[in-house]
């Protein structure tokens, strides 16, 4: 599943949960210590809860994370080493997985103080902080799940110690995550809240994609992305009236949502599922033929989709992807023609010249129409048209991410380990500004650090922090109003105050 | 404009007053009066009944709920539930309309009351069996409420007092046309729209089947249904997860206690449909990686459909590999042997990739690894044919589910043509199937085809009984019936004979 890692994924391993509390051995020299037996067999308590499906939701979307089996720990874990100062020097050699560019990362340019009110939704620590599970993927792999701190300066020390390439963020729970194996009954650890969130990969896109394959962008197929923000990001406004909705880059080749108003965190599962159902439009797999159905007249949120979309169907998908072109893939556009004389003559017209361009055989409909072989009325041709434009440009979202509270997903902010890229947030008012391939990785940023030349002491100016000495400034400054607007909604009463239903009806006998 | 406060009928002040005494309150031990048909079960019963009745009003009532779950398991649509149920509602659990003025009105409503609450009673110890009651609760409600006198279902509704906001005239007239296109509806259909919090309306919106603005849902009044059962559902679930709470103390009560055990007990799961005898087949001896693609003809249309992309891909993407690795299992391939069926498979992947990411997927399927519970249960069941057809349809790239629902005509055809399905009156006869969304009729249809001789044979030699026989609800039953009819009598264990070598490689 791409750019999460299912709820239940890891193996509730008592030894792996204590991995992060030990201290992870991740200094250079120290890989000799490490004993790779066989893996442990996990004692798990939690799988009560386990879903085989989401056992199952490794999948092969490339994506950064994907192994939920138990991996071979340390069999000794020695105290912390000296940890080295932030003075450490960034060389060309430097690879972003290394710990040490980690560490230098989370000590000086990952935004904890923002991120800390983004989770807590308040300046004051609570427990919509203290109570939200985060889990660490570490260096060799592992996956520390069910970690909590009361504060950021706790979450940011567990961070340089652990030089985590990866942090995922759950639901907060009812009760310290830490605390669930004190609890008397399982029940007394349930999720309560989450924001709602969307996965968009391109790992969807690969049917229709021409220009890259596997995990390489490029700026033309990251247009599928953009269009996806556009119509998902309108819905969510328009429709469902949040407001507060924090679009992230995931590093590599997707995007991730986060609604974070009070009244989508609450939301439960069917909830969920049906704000999933009202934005999914593409159904059926491979086999299943024409991938869109919908109803007409148009529900008004297809429509309003429509109008985005076919502005970016003549330049997006025609020109650029050209989807058709080869005859096998222009076969598959003919399949989308219900009127089967029109079908047979753009079919004759076609093999006379495989290889005209995609926006020529989209012409090509209309002419060859207007020209008589038309067995059915326009308004059919006209609507197998708008499905067809639907088909390929409408957001294939996972929807199995959006679906359930305790999905975790992967944080805003950290690195991706493969492309070094920070998961930066993307504007969706100039979406169509933002470039994927001139995201900062993490070595730039350092790189940056070390070559400010200001003189910030001098000037009697307040001193600057590192993150405002690089390029990742404009994406920081970007995520603290984000959250001041959360906060100050927050502070008014969260837009909607709902009476609680059950009141304090406490069953006693 | 309608705003009615219904939080303040009950659960307002509720929590003031301590359960005791609220009991106390109302234990007057009377008898209720009923004025209307429909019931939102909102008060416990009162008065004493015998323990007789307790236990028979409860089995008609299970009754009537267990036929529910089989027209739902069987994808009967509403109208055919609705047929089909009649008689076993007027058996069962008769509900007459004010307007007959039958002289039981009060005793049938009396009945339909007290067996809700004895079933709640029963059903509510576990998380499981508490869903399957809220959802065919709910479907025994949503059906009488379709079939409720007009006027009478009115004034019920009017008496549950649930907050809605119309839309006024303006606002109508604003949004006309976004309105009609949401609801379906032409131009002369005269609507009126109530405006709610579409959290209200979850199954409305998922189908996209109002208009929603700014976080608010315009539901047109034909619609009321949806909002009535959704608030029945809720209100119920919350009942349910009081119910077990209380539950422990009820334990003490011993003249009701094994009652209610056998009530849940005989409650069965048609996930139950799997029995691990459908593993132990005789005359198949263990069964290696290597024996999977001969026996994959005898597998149904689902597995075969999966066994193939397996082989054309060399991958699986992950729901199917669970679909088919529990297949698997259920037809009896070791963990060990399926470890290798599944390393082989994936010709294209490396040892580490495998090791790492999808190993102990297979393990967690064969509950070798995974939580007390899992392995208890040595992990997960294989899937029935209820449960393959009820998930969500599979995305692009994806392979599961049941052929019958997720393949265009077209494909399915050629699909059955390829397993060595011709006949071209049976692939008429499974469209049409599959068209009233009937995949297990279908699916038993083409079985029934490709077995004819042998079901002769063992209908005419009398070897196999009609039960033997009867519609097949699992993968895995299909395997074993197929098996076992291709090996009548030559008891020669791993050679599959017969008709149907379409398999590829
Ligand atoms: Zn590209």
């Amino acid at each position: 599943m791409p750019h999460s890692v299912s709820p239940e994924s890891a193996p509730a391993d008592e030894s792996t949960q204590t991995m992060s509390q030990a201290t992870s051995q991740t200094g250079p020299g120290t890989q000799e210590d490490v004993t790779m037996g066989e893996a442990s067999t996990p004692a798990a308590t939690e799988a009560a809860k386990v879903k085989l499906e989401d056992m199952f939701d490794d999948d092969d979307s490339d994506d950064e994370f994907t192994s939920s089996a138990p991996q071979p720990k340390p069999k000794e874990e020695k105290s912390s080493q000296q940890q080295p100062a932030a003075t450490f020097k960034i060389s060309d050699r430097s690879s972003f997985s290394e710990p040490d560019v980690m560490r230098a990362f989370y000590q000086r340019l990952f935004p904890f103080r923002f991120f800390f009110q983004w989770l807590n939704h308040s300046v004051v620590p609570s427990k919509e902080f203290a109570h939200r599970e985060f889990a660490f993927a570490l260096q060799n792999n592992i996956l520390v799940r069910y970690q909590s701190y009361p504060t950021h300066d706790l979450l940011r020390k567990a961070c340089v110690q652990d030089v985590p390439p990866r942090i995922d963020i759950g639901p907060i729970y009812s009760t310290n995550p830490r605390d669930r194996k004190t609890l008397r009954k399982a029940s007394s650890f349930v999720p309560v809240s989450r924001e709602l969130v969307f996965d968009i990969d391109m790992n969807d896109y690969d049917d229709i994609r021409t220009c890259c394959t596997g995990a390489n962008i490029c700026r033309k197929c990251w247009a599928f992305i953009t269009m996806a923000i556009k119509v998902v990001d309108s819905a969510l406004r328009e429709d469902f009236g949040f407001k507060h909705i924090l679009w992230n880059y995931s590093g590599r080749r997707g995007a991730h949502a986060w609604v974070c108003d009070k009244r989508a965190r609450e939301m439960d599962d069917s909830k969920r599922r049906a704000v999933a159902g009202y934005l999914e439009l593409l159904k059926g797999g491979d086999q299943g033929g024409k991938k869109v159905n919908v109803r007409r007249p148009l529900h008004p949120h297809v429509e309003r989709s429509l109008n985005i979309l076919k502005e970016h169907f003549s330049t997006t998908i025609l020109d650029e992807q050209d989807p058709w072109a080869d005859e096998e893939k222009a076969a598959h556009l003919l399949g989308l023609i219900p009127d089967t004389t029109l079908r047979a003559a753009l079919q004759k017209k076609w093999e006379s010249s495989p290889s005209r361009p995609s926006a020529s055989k989209w012409a090509d409909i209309d002419s060859v129409a207007k020209s008589g072989a038309l067995s059915k009325s326009s308004r059919d041709l006209l609507e197998a048209k708008q499905d067809i434009v639907l088909e390929y440009t409408y957001p294939r979202l996972d929807a199995d991410v959006s679906k359930k509270m305790n999905h975790l997903l992967k944080s805003p902010f950290v690195v991706h380990p493969a492309t070094g890229r920070i998961c930066v947030p993307i504007d969706p008012q100039n979406v169509d500004e933002f470039d994927p391939l001139s995201v900062p990785t993490v070595l730039d940023l350092l790189k940056e650090i070390d070559d400010w030349q200001g003189d910030e002491d001098e000037n009697g100016e307040k001193k600057l922090q590192d993150w405002e000495k690089t390029s990742l400034r404009p994406y920081i400054n970007q995520f603290r109003i984000f959250v001041a607007g959360l906060l100050k909604d927050e502070k008014d009463g969260g837009g909607l105050k709902r009476p609680r239903e059950e009141g304090g009806d406490a069953m006693e006998f | 404009m309608i705003r009615h406060d219904y939080s303040r009928v009950d659960t307002k002040r509720r929590p003031n007053i301590d359960y005791k005494k609220r009991q106390f309150a109302k234990a007057e031990f009377q008898q209720q009066n009923y004025d209307h048909r429909l019931n939102f079960y909102r008060l416990p019963p009162t008065a004493e009944i015998t323990l007789e009745e307790f236990e028979t009003w409860a089995i008609s009532r299970l009754k009537v709920l267990s036929e529910l779950e089989s027209c739902s398991f069987r994808n009967r649509s509403p109208e055919e539930t609705a047929e089909y149920m009649t008689s076993i509602l007027s058996k069962h659990l008769p509900l007459h309309s004010n307007s007959s003025r039958s002289q039981s009105l009060q005793d049938e409503r009396r009945k339909d009351h007290y067996s809700h609450f004895i079933l709640r009673l029963a059903f509510s110890s576990t998380e499981e069996l508490r869903r399957r009651f809220s959802r065919l609760e709910t479907m025994l409600f949503r059906l009488r409420f379709r079939d409720d006198d007009f006027r009478e279902r009115q004034e019920f509704v009017k008496d549950l007092s649930l907050e809605w906001e119309e839309v006024d005239e303006d606002e109508k007239r604003e949004l006309k046309d976004q309105l009609m296109a949401a609801s379906s509806l032409k131009k002369g259909d005269e609507q009126e729209w109530i405006k709610v919090d579409w959290e209200r309306v979850p199954e409305l919106v998922e189908q996209r089947r109002v208009l929603m603005k700014r976080g608010k849902a315009y539901v047109p009044q034909r619609e009321q249904q949806s909002l009535v059962v959704a608030d029945f559902t809720k209100r119920l679930d919350e009942a349910l997860s009081l119910t077990a709470r209380a539950l422990p103390r009820l334990d003490e009560d011993d003249r009701l206690a094994p009652i209610l055990a056998h009530l849940s007990q005989s409650f069965n799961s048609p996930d139950a449909a799997y029995s691990s005898s459908d593993a132990e087949i005789d005359g198949l001896s263990s069964i290696r990686a290597n024996s999977i693609d001969t026996l994959s003809k005898n597998f149904p249309l689902c597995m075969q459909n999966l066994h193939m992309t397996l082989r054309a891909n060399s991958h699986l993407k992950h729901y199917a590999r669970l679909q088919y690795t529990l297949f698997l299992k259920g037809i009896g391939l070791s963990l060990d042997e399926c470890i290798i069926f599944w390393r082989k498979s994936f010709k294209l992947m490396t040892d580490d990739k495998f090791q790492k990411e999808y190993k102990y997927n297979i393990r967690h399927a064969y509950g070798d690894v995974g939580g007390d519970a899992n392995r208890r249960g040595r992990g997960y069941t294989p899937y029935s044919c209820h449960k393959i057809i009820t998930e969500p349809l599979p995305g692009p790239g994806q392979a599961h589910g049941c052929p019958y629902r997720t393949f265009t005509p077209d494909n399915l055809t050629a699909m059955l043509q390829r397993v060595g399905v011709q006949d071209r009156d049976l692939l008429k006869a499974v469209k049409e199937d599959v068209n009233k969304t009937r995949y297990h009729v279908a699916c038993n249809r083409v079985f029934e085809y490709s077995h004819k001789r042998e079901i002769k044979k063992v209908k005419d030699d009398g070897s196999w009984s009609a039960a033997d026989l009867d519609t097949i609800v699992h993968p895995n039953a299909y395997f074993k019936r197929s098996w076992l009819l291709k090996h009548v009598g030559d008891g020669n264990a791993g050679v599959v004979a017969g008709a149907g070598d379409k398999m590829e490689e």
